[in-house]
């Protein structure tokens, strides 16, 4: 089995942070990362190899640096990485990076058939979820999305039967060979890297092929391949700005609590409600969250 | 590839209308509303697009919110929801019919389907909207999403290539009236599959119910941020909500941090903001959150905004209406107490309570008068 996983190295969000004085995001400093849905799709591509044997891929597209992303990738395990690193590539959108990432896995295929491909749910920075589509629809193979468990991969019969979960649904879906999984988080415990391994991935080579190694036409990559192009960046302004204080919070907080009381129900946002009304499930008011088991 | 088009060529606004087992998705009539107003303001006809097998009576719903038309394919192949088939004969119309606008929901269904129809038809795919606008100049739709784990919002164009698409998240936009008696011609086309031709196969299908539904539907919602510290904490909350009648959610930080929402199998469920849910409730506190865009997102539309926070700086009260600067750990009980103390005694209305606040309201909100010696 050949797996070829798809990863990103995204700038960790938690960390940026609006410069309160310009009003505009402050990129420098913030780490990257590798996304953590990709980190997912590497350790589900992993387990495949172990129990199924063959081999793992991973590529990334991204600026020089992410090479980082890949080097990682090897210490957890990968046999291959491939930057796929042009200036052409910038400033692509799902669209482009579709393109690019499917003409990676073409000319990997082409030495050693892929008989899977894996990418993450969605990304950190961007939240779109719609390269994995994208992809299988651009190297038209089945998709399976938002994928949560495996539960058979046979190389005999070229089949694969996953679980996946949607808001309100479970299915269990069954494709041939080849095919593209998009995976949740909740499909793995990702595996930490050796001391050992991680100093191996160092001196790994890594190939990094642009437009001339993968044939691309420039018209279609970056930011002149992409439909939509971003306008406008802005950090809102406050849409209410019509805050009223309520007094006392820190010296008198049960006086402050009744003040905000006595506001509540003078506007009706607080009404009482018969103490037996159900939910809309059935379930008594009250009992959402703390039917919840392990607390 | 549609890419240097004419925009002339292209025309109308569609709704991609989310079905499962003949139930549509409530975003589905959400973009409706939304996709009426674009259309009125290009000039143009709202089209809805039904596919699946057995959904013809969907049609009038489709009328009912608004669509001058529907596109309908009701076809045996579609009686499960595959992207392989569905995104092949989306396309199919996409390509015939030439709309230069395509709206879909942002549910898990929505985003893959939007992702392989785009990607099919090369159109330009905007995820996630929270706002949708058309420049009077252009003509372009302008979508506008947050980026950057919703640190920042960046307005989003399409300019050569058709249709412009975006998918909007569930209860970012308001639901619009049904009104009764429209209607319109309904355009049956074929799916132009056979079962043969879809490799993939749903072996099993188990509709759960979706417990985002409780937070997505909640009046009142208390959600807790950073400044709880730590999962035993939200305890606090529990209580709050309980005495209200409200359920409890938290900001990325305290789902990330594990302190709520661990046993949901959906990441995300528990959680509001732009990579939770977007809520829609008559109350929402927002306690120890600071209030970045991501969490503001999803939750700017409810209708009154209580913040708690001991930086009277943090970003939240400016979305606030009412503020308490203080101490959540003294101040999250001393509420609950409060309300604990006058919604007792018997269920209680608004109007009642409001009597010795206010002048009392009309006559129909009043509660029944007598009976319990208040």
């Amino acid at each position: 089995m050949h797996s070829v996983v798809c990863i990103k190295q995204v700038p960790d969000t938690t960390e940026v942070r609006i410069d309160p004085r310009t009003n505009t995001l402050v990129r420098e400093g913030v780490p990257a990362i590798v996304n953590p849905d990709d980190l997912h799709a590497l350790e589900a591509a992993l387990r495949v190899r172990e129990e199924h044997g063959g081999r793992v891929t991973v590529i990334s597209m991204g600026p020089p640096q992410a090479e980082k992303a890949l080097r990682r990738a090897l210490a957890l395990g990968a046999d291959r990485a491939v930057l796929l690193s042009d200036r052409a590539f910038a400033a692509a959108d799902t669209f482009a990076t579709t393109h690019v990432l499917a003409l990676a896995v073409r000319r990997i295929a082409v030495s050693h058939p892929v008989d899977l491909v894996w990418c993450g749910r969605q990304a950190l920075d961007g939240d779109t979820g719609q390269v994995g589509p994208g992809l299988a629809r651009r190297l038209s193979i089945p998709l399976l999305g938002y994928v949560t468990s495996i539960r058979t991969v046979d190389p005999v019969a070229r089949r694969i039967v996953v679980e996946r979960r949607l808001e309100e649904a479970r299915e269990v879906l069954e494709a041939p060979l080849p095919a593209l999984v998009t995976v949740d988080g909740a499909i793995n415990e990702v595996r930490y890297a050796s001391l050992p391994a991680m100093l191996r991935a160092l001196e790994e080579r890594i190939a990094v092929w642009g437009v001339a190694e993968l044939g691309a036409d420039p018209e279609d990559v970056g930011l002149r391949g992409s439909p939509t192009k971003v306008v406008r960046s802005f950090v809102p302004s406050p849409r209410r700005g019509r805050v009223q204080l309520i007094p006392g919070g820190a010296a008198d907080p049960r006086q402050a609590a009744a003040l905000l009381a006595d506001k509540l129900i003078e506007i009706g946002a607080v009404r009482a409600r018969a103490a037996d009304t159900p939910l809309p499930d059935g379930r008594p008011a009250g009992e959402v969250e703390r039917g919840a088991p392990g607390r | 590839m549609p890419r240097d088009v004419d925009p002339r060529d292209y025309q109308g606004v569609w709704v991609y209308v989310e079905q499962d087992g003949g139930h549509p998705a409530p975003v589905s009539w959400e973009l409706m509303g939304a996709g009426r107003r674009l259309a009125d303001e290009l000039g143009v006809q709202l089209a809805a697009v039904v596919l699946g097998s057995g959904v013809a009576t969907l049609a009038e719903e489709c009328f009912a919110y608004g669509a001058d038309r529907v596109y309908l394919v009701d076809a045996p192949v579609l009686a499960d929801y595959r992207v392989e088939a569905y995104s092949r004969v989306l396309a199919r119309l996409i390509s015939v019919y030439r709309p230069e606008i395509v709206l879909m929901g942002a549910t898990r269904v929505g985003r893959e389907l939007s992702g392989a129809v785009a990607t099919a038809v090369a159109a330009g795919l905007t995820a996630d909207t929270t706002e949708l606008g058309i420049d009077p100049q252009t003509r372009l739709l302008q979508a506008t999403r947050p980026t950057f784990g919703g640190k920042q919002l960046a307005t989003i164009v399409c300019e050569r290539w058709r249709p412009q698409m975006a998918t909007v998240r569930p209860r970012v936009l308001p639901m619009p009236e049904r009104r009764h008696g429209r209607s319109g011609p309904v355009i049956r086309e074929e799916a132009g599959l056979r079962e043969a031709d879809v490799a993939t196969r749903v072996l099993e299908r188990v509709r759960e119910a979706d417990r985002a539904a409780d937070l997505e539907r909640a009046e009142v919602i208390v959600a807790g941020g950073r400044g709880l510290r730590e999962a035993r904490n939200f305890a606090l909350l529990r209580e709050l909500a309980e005495v209200l009648g409200g359920v409890v959610a938290g900001s990325r930080a305290a789902v990330d941090a594990g302190w709520i929402g661990r046993e949901c199998q959906v990441p995300g469920t528990r959680q509001v903001g732009q990579t939770g849910k977007t809520v829609r409730p008559r109350l929402y506190f927002a306690v120890g959150i600071s209030g970045a865009i991501q969490h503001v997102v999803g939750m700017e539309h409810a209708a009154v905004v209580v913040a708690i926070n001991r930086d009277p700086g943090a970003p939240i009260f400016q979305v606030a209406d009412y503020g308490i600067v203080g101490d959540l750990f003294q101040v999250v009980p001393a509420l609950t107490a409060e309300f604990r103390q006058r919604l007792r005694a018997a269920p209680l209305t608004a109007a009642r309570v409001t009597r010795a606040a206010d002048p009392a309201p009309s006559g129909e909100e009043r509660a029944p008068r007598g009976g319990d010696g208040r």
